[in-house]
């Protein structure tokens, strides 16, 4: 993160519109691509209600904690102390919930996330420590402190032990009126998206399948979660707040003399990461297990780093990172079957990107997708069973993939990292 | 200039682990326990001669993980990696070792060239990945770690179980034999005059961490390459000017640094436990983050930070007789963490207000501006 990126005159308008009819089109041939390799393997689950309520489940809390990092590299903290400060929320959403209900969990976890948000924001900011060594000693600190609550607190309560809590009340699903068929003010609307998926239309069904899974069953806390997406695109881009916190993560020395408390802005952003990542760990207990179990993070955190370098340091960027990686979570929950047509649908993509590539004469880049398409096609053919263990490393090597495929053309807040003393020259 | 030093060398650390303990003495107040008992207690047990062996050999992996650590810090490369690195390496050459038997030295060289090169190959990756597409190599050796604990549990599982005899699966790989065992210094222990209960052999890996040591002292410090290492970290863009090769420096790096991570497990691989049990002690790649902090990339100061991670891990084993969550350790090392790199910058940053100021006096009073009193 402290690579030195030759900042460019910003082409932000005429881009945005072609990035999002781009991403639009990629999604749709996605699903083409994924629809016709669930044909060839007979494996009808990589694009039904299942996976896709399992994918959006697992992203949220990546997609938090990249929102999370989002404010705090905005404002020129980096922050790989994600993971202790979910860490953090598990622990005290799972306290919270246990003692005060669900409700109150959500707050507590909230809180205990930003405590340590705090702690991130007073090494940095005030102290000017290193980011990345204060976020790794964030990380153990955490670690080790929720330990020892949990052996102070948990470890004596049936079901509970040193490395983890008693079950905890969680937080209730609803189905979306109109669209998964849920009730409003008593009246049960129709369900849209399951007619269409039941239809067996080619295509059509299969989006409706991947539609109903996200709008049927959803958790109040993946509202939220996602609510969090335009909220933090209007906060940080259309109010004066962001315009200012922005400016302390492009150039901290031009906006102290503009007038822009640089400190409170930096501290604000890194507690607010924390409270994000909280609210990540939050989602984890009250929504994913109903438990709090040591190490249940699993590195969640850090990928909801990967998700905002994959997703240049902008909101909808940071949503379609988590979900690719939320995706790769649940592929390796459900199986298999569905690895093997995920295997074979990525094959495909590569190799008509190579193919697309190539005729735009861009050789370099169509023979590294071309091999690495071929590579999949091989690996297809030749194993029948993957093993569970390599399974659950899906989600890691997608998130290497995506970032050597992405890493690129990316721009990273100028001042990223930098460190910036109150009234000293850079 | 001296005090300076003096201030940041040995003030930072004992400021630190004084502001530590009193930490963890309030949070232990907190629990409703008598911190000065539980740190009394820890002490008097800590200090045992068998203790004392116990926390040398607790020590050595991480030691040599802060080593592997330290060299990527001295260009600003920060290798999280370590971790998954020194597991996987561990693993294999486990495997390998009881493959065939040779002589002990031969053996021992052979088993220890392995661990180096898996280390090497698994944090190379990170390299590659950040020389050739750009990716920072703190995610991309984060993901490594996850990839290598499901590929080193899928190969443990698959194939370096051996056929046990009863039926039931061994927890363990098959043992390594005797000639690729290192052995113990307890007999030069009795030789110098120090009675070892027996309980624990002092590992003779000492010896060859020794020698890590020393080589990285001289590599990083009196070396061509330490000199292009070090230049590379205070200003990349000067190293660069100045002919070396950003590209070449990162990738030597994490090689260097993936070979010493390769190395971490080897204390307890080949003087301990002599073959890979499914619990192989994990979490020595993360410490060994904090120890290389702590020790300020310097092989004396590593060899302190371990040897006190060491110290607190083996002392903290008295606490569970007197119902004190062990945890507290933990918290402990954390803080000392925290606190070593606060009041580092602090100090760092009054030494050099102190010598702007009395650089300032002195051209003053040269100038005959200021009388000197």
């Amino acid at each position: 993160m402290t690579t030195t990126v030759e900042s460019q005159p910003e082409t932000r308008e005429p881009r945005r519109l072609n990035r999002t009819t781009k991403f639009i089109l990629v999604a749709l041939g996605a699903v083409l691509i994924m629809t016709v390799a669930e044909l060839i393997t007979g494996s009808a689950d990589l694009t039904t209600r299942g996976t896709a309520s399992a994918a959006l489940r697992l992203s949220i809390p990546i997609l938090l904690a990249g929102l999370g990092g989002l404010y705090s590299e905005r404002a020129g903290v980096v922050n790989i102390g994600l993971e202790g400060m979910m860490i953090a929320g598990t622990w005290f959403a799972a306290w919270g919930s246990w003692t005060y209900g669900p409700w109150r969990g959500v707050l507590i976890g909230i809180v205990g996330g930003a405590i340590f948000g705090l702690l991130h924001a007073v090494a940095t900011v005030t102290f000017n420590v290193d980011h990345i060594v204060s976020g790794v000693a964030i990380n153990i600190l955490a670690a080790g402190s929720m330990r020892f609550l949990s052996s102070l607190v948990y470890s004596a309560e049936t079901g509970g032990s040193v490395i983890q809590s008693p079950a905890v009340d969680g937080i209730e699903n609803i189905d979306i009126p109109f669209f998964a068929g849920g009730d409003l003010f008593g009246w049960s609307t129709p369900d849209i998206f399951g007619w269409l998926e039941s239809q067996s239309w080619f295509f059509v069904s299969d989006f409706a399948g991947i539609l109903r899974g996200f709008t049927g069953g959803v958790n109040w806390l993946t509202l939220l979660g996602l609510a969090m997406v335009p909220v933090t695109a209007w906060l940080l881009w259309r109010t004066a707040w962001g315009l200012r916190l922005r400016s302390c993560g492009e150039d901290p020395w031009a906006a102290e003399s503009l007038g822009v408390p640089v400190l409170r802005m930096k501290y604000s952003a890194v507690v607010i990461s924390g409270a994000l990542s909280g609210l990540a760990g939050a989602f984890l207990v009250l929504v994913q297990s109903g438990i709090y179990r040591e190490g249940m993070t699993q590195g969640k955190g850090f990928i909801g780093l990967g998700a905002l370098i994959f997703g240049n340091w902008i909101p909808t960027g940071v949503l379609s990172g988590s979900l690719v990686f939320g995706f790769g979570d649940a592929l390796s929950f459900r199986g298999a079957v569905v690895f093997r047509a995920f295997v074979l649908a990525l094959a495909v993509g590569l190799l008509l990107l190579a193919i697309y590539r190539a005729a735009q004469t861009r050789t370099r880049v169509a023979i590294v997708a071309g091999s690495l398409g071929a590579a999949f096609l091989v690996f297809y053919i030749l194993v029948d069973q993957v093993p569970g263990q390599l399974l659950n490393a899906t989600p890691y090597l997608i998130t290497l993939f995506v970032l050597a495929a992405a890493s690129q053309n990316l721009r990273m807040p100028a001042a990223d990292g930098a460190r910036y003393m109150k009234g000293e020259a850079r | 200039m001296r005090s300076g030093r003096f201030l940041t060398t040995v003030v930072a650390p004992v400021v630190a682990i004084v502001i530590a303990f009193s930490i963890a003495g309030l949070v232990l107040l907190f629990a409703d326990i008598d911190p000065l008992d539980a740190f009394k207690e820890m002490w008097k047990f800590g200090t045992t001669t068998d203790s004392l062996i116990s926390t040398v050999n607790r020590s050595l992996p991480i030691y040599v993980s802060a080593l592997a650590v330290a060299v990527g810090f001295k260009m600003g490369l920060f290798n999280i990696g370590v971790e998954g690195a020194y597991l996987l390496a561990a693993l294999i050459a486990a495997w390998f070792g009881a493959l065939f038997s040779v002589t002990p030295i031969v053996h021992i060289a052979l088993i220890l060239i392995v661990a180096m090169t898996v280390g090497a190959i698994w944090n190379g990756i990170a390299g590659l990945l950040k020389v050739t597409r750009g990716v920072h190599e703190v995610i991309s050796t984060i993901m490594l770690n996850f990839i290598a604990f499901s590929l080193s549990a899928y190969l443990f599982k698959e194939y370096f179980i051996p056929e046990s005899e009863g039926g039931g699966l061994s927890s363990a790989t098959a043992a390594i034999p005797a000639s690729g065992r290192i052995p113990s210094l307890n007999r030069i222990l009795g030789a110098v005059g120090i009675e070892a209960g027996g309980i624990f052999e002092l590992h003779g890996f000492l010896i060859i961490a020794v020698f890590l040591g020393i080589g990285y002292h001289y590599l990083v410090n009196k070396s061509r390459f330490g000199y292009d290492l070090r230049a590379s970290g205070v200003n990349p863009a000067a190293a660069h000017v100045s002919g070396v090769n950003p590209k070449v420096m990162i990738m030597k790096t994490m090689l260097i640094s993936g070979a010493l991570a390769g190395l971490v497990g080897m204390s307890l691989l080949l003087g301990e436990y002599h073959q890979y049990p499914q619990d192989f002690r994990p979490g020595l790649g993360f410490t060994g983050i904090g120890v290389a902090l702590l020790g300020r990339n310097h092989a004396v100061g590593i060899a302190f930070g371990a040897f006190l991670f060491g110290f607190l891990e083996r002392s903290a084993l008295i606490l569970d007789f007197f119902d004190v969550p062990r945890e507290i350790v933990t918290i402990m090392q954390g803080v000392i963490l925290f606190t070593v790199v606060i009041v580092y910058e602090v100090i760092s940053r009054y030494v050099a207000k102190r010598t702007v100021e009395a650089a300032a006096r002195a051209t003053a009073e040269e100038a005959g501006l200021v009388s000197s009193a």
